[in-house]
């Protein structure tokens, strides 16, 4: 659910924000509310503006324009409470390799003035499958454990906002869920997520609200059903039990498209003109075989493959969910 | 679970705490092999030669390049310090972890400069103790000797942090060693005092910094220098406030640190 209805500061809120490095433009004037409690996520291709947006909320880049906060408070001028309120698990697997894990936490502890938590971290590490390994040097762990091991530190000190920076690039497939109902439970906790990641299909399952980013400017922002909704590109295709030279005319008005040596014919289908049952019909008029049947529904990669290869459109404002 | 906001709490305590620990996790090449060189030193110019040499001051030169070996180890070893911690930060990438935590850059700049201080002591400390047999462990003024220790290894420090931030590539920071520290240390008066340089070398030796600090250092020792120690005092302060404010400056503009 999404905590609109709190009536504090939104828990991250960034306001014509602008970063150029000299001539070019990294982010050109983007606006955008994460609430309490939400789960957002920031997609867009390499070179986007995602990280220079992140960096830019945790303090490591600096904007050129515009005004970030953090449950009200400026990231530069409050920076001692924001940086308080904000962990980041980073794209890259970035360690001190002088140090154990269990030494590396606590010190990640006190750079955010934490003592005494000793349970949490305990806590931390057991969920995160890392108990075991308490005394290993960050050098002699594995990746995942590395990757696990980022995503403890961004939680020592009990963030109110958790930033994801593609946190399961070339993570397998198993350590991939186990991050995930983590993160999940995290979040049902009451934390607010910002999540950027390529795996699109990760954004479509958690996100509540979604924002894709072209060339540093917004080409969509919106709740994450309503975006996948906007491609109303549903497709139906049949493989036919004998081949076909041309499509059949009672089947032109469907603009049905043959592939695979004329073996399979494929059809849009409009979600709202409810023209199925008329295809269907007309299939079995025109006396064709059916071997399999095939429904391809549009998704969130549909339509961000479908925004950011066109090209950008008016600065800051995006295409869907204005 | 507590947390603190306090001015110089938790996190800068925390930073300076890291910097320690890392430079205790690796005592040979922090501690003991500074030590080791400082011996030979004292064994070739204290033991060897030093009854060949003549007195320095009225000091027999084995007692007098005591000082000059503890100083040039203990700001050798503040520079590498924080030099190489940022270096590596940099280089592996977990400068993120300071630059993202909420500490202010005097802050940052503290607690690198205190660690590398602490480093810098812990070899001048040990090259003390292996003087012992040669030089006699004779202190004439031991709170003006730590207090110019602190000011030379602090400036020391200081420059290390600067070179870090500067320097893109190790390269860097051995150039900045090679052409900057170690020709004002060797032409500081480590080994000599200033009043044997011929002209006009003495006067140019006045133009540099390190001079007076470890002609500060040797009076602490010996209660004997080339030039008055309040003088030495007062130039080794204002230069390591300097280029502490420098440091800093450095910092906060976030020059090849912050994008």
């Amino acid at each position: 659910m999404v905590a609109s209805a709190k009536t504090g500061p939104p828990a991250i809120q960034i306001e014509g924000l602008v970063k150029r490095y000299g001539a070019l433009s990294a982010l050109r004037g983007i606006s955008f509310e994460v609430q309490e409690g939400e789960f957002f996520g920031l997609l867009g291709p390499n070179g986007a503006g995602k990280s220079t947006a992140i960096n830019i909320i945790v303090g490591l880049t600096r904007r050129s324009e515009g005004k970030v906060s953090v449950f009200g408070h400026d990231v530069t001028a409050e920076y001692r409470t924001t940086r308080r309120l904000v962990g980041v698990v980073p794209q890259e697997l970035v360690f001190d390799h002088f140090f154990t894990v269990e030494r590396t936490l606590k010190i990640q502890s006190g750079y955010f003035g934490v003592t005494g938590n000793e349970d949490w971290l305990e806590h931390l590490m057991e969920v995160l499958d890392l108990a075991a390994h308490r005394k290993k040097k960050v050098l002699e762990l594995s990746g995942g454990m590395k990757r696990r091991l980022l995503v403890a530190k961004a939680l020592v000190h009990r963030p109110r906002v958790l930033i994801l920076d593609e946190p399961t690039a070339g993570v397998d497939v198993s350590l991939r869920r186990s991050l995930w109902e983590f993160v999940r439970e995290i979040h049902d906790q009451g934390t607010t997520v910002l999540l950027t990641t390529h795996y699109i299909e990760e954004a479509e399952q958690h996100c509540q609200r979604i924002g894709i980013l072209n060339h540093g400017a917004f080409v969509a922002l919106d709740r994450t059903e309503k975006l996948v909704r906007t491609l109303d590109e549903k497709r139906i295709s049949l493989y036919l039990s004998d081949p076909l030279s041309d499509l059949p005319p009672r089947l032109q008005p469907f603009k049905g498209v043959l592939g695979e040596g004329g073996r399979k014919l494929t059809f849009p289908l409009s979600r709202e003109d409810g023209n199925l049952r008329a295809l269907l019909h007309a299939v079995t008029e025109s006396g064709l075989g059916v071997a399999d049947l095939e429904v391809h529904m549009p998704d969130l990669e549909d339509v961000f493959v479908s925004l950011t290869s066109r090209s950008v459109r008016e600065e800051g404002e995006p295409a869907i969910g204005r | 679970m507590n947390t603190s906001t306090g001015y110089l709490s938790v996190p800068f305590r925390t930073l300076l705490w890291r910097e320690m620990l890392r430079f205790l996790s690796v005592p040979t090449q922090t501690v003991v092999t500074p030590v080791i060189s400082a011996g030979l030193y004292l064994v070739i110019f204290g033991l060897s030669l030093g009854d060949r040499l003549p007195r320095v001051n009225s000091v027999p030169y084995g007692v007098f390049i005591v000082p000059g070996l503890i100083t040039m180890g203990l700001l050798n070893h503040a520079f590498q310090n924080t030099a190489s911690s940022i270096m590596i930060a940099k280089f592996e990438g977990n400068i993120v972890d300071v630059l993202v935590a909420p500490l202010s850059y005097l802050e940052i700049a503290l607690g690198y400069m205190l660690a590398g201080v602490a480093r810098g002591f812990l070899v001048g400390g040990a090259i003390y103790l292996v003087s012992l047999p040669v030089a006699g462990g004779r202190v004439a003024h031991p709170v003006f000797a730590l207090l110019m220790a602190f000011l030379a290894a602090s400036t020391f420090a200081l420059f290390g942090i600067i070179a870090a931030v500067w320097a893109e590539r190790f390269d860097g920071i051995s150039a900045f060693s090679t052409y900057i520290i170690v020709p004002l240390t060797y032409l500081g008066g480590v080994f000599f005092s200033i009043r044997a340089l011929p002209p006009p070398w003495g006067s140019l030796a006045l133009g540099n910094p390190l001079f007076y600090m470890i002609d500060g250092v040797r009076f602490g020792f010996l209660g004997a220098s080339d030039i008055p120690p309040r003088a030495s005092l007062a130039i080794a302060s204002l230069s390591c406030l300097f280029v502490f404010a420098f440091c800093v400056l450095l910092l906060r503009s976030g020059y090849k640190l912050r994008k």
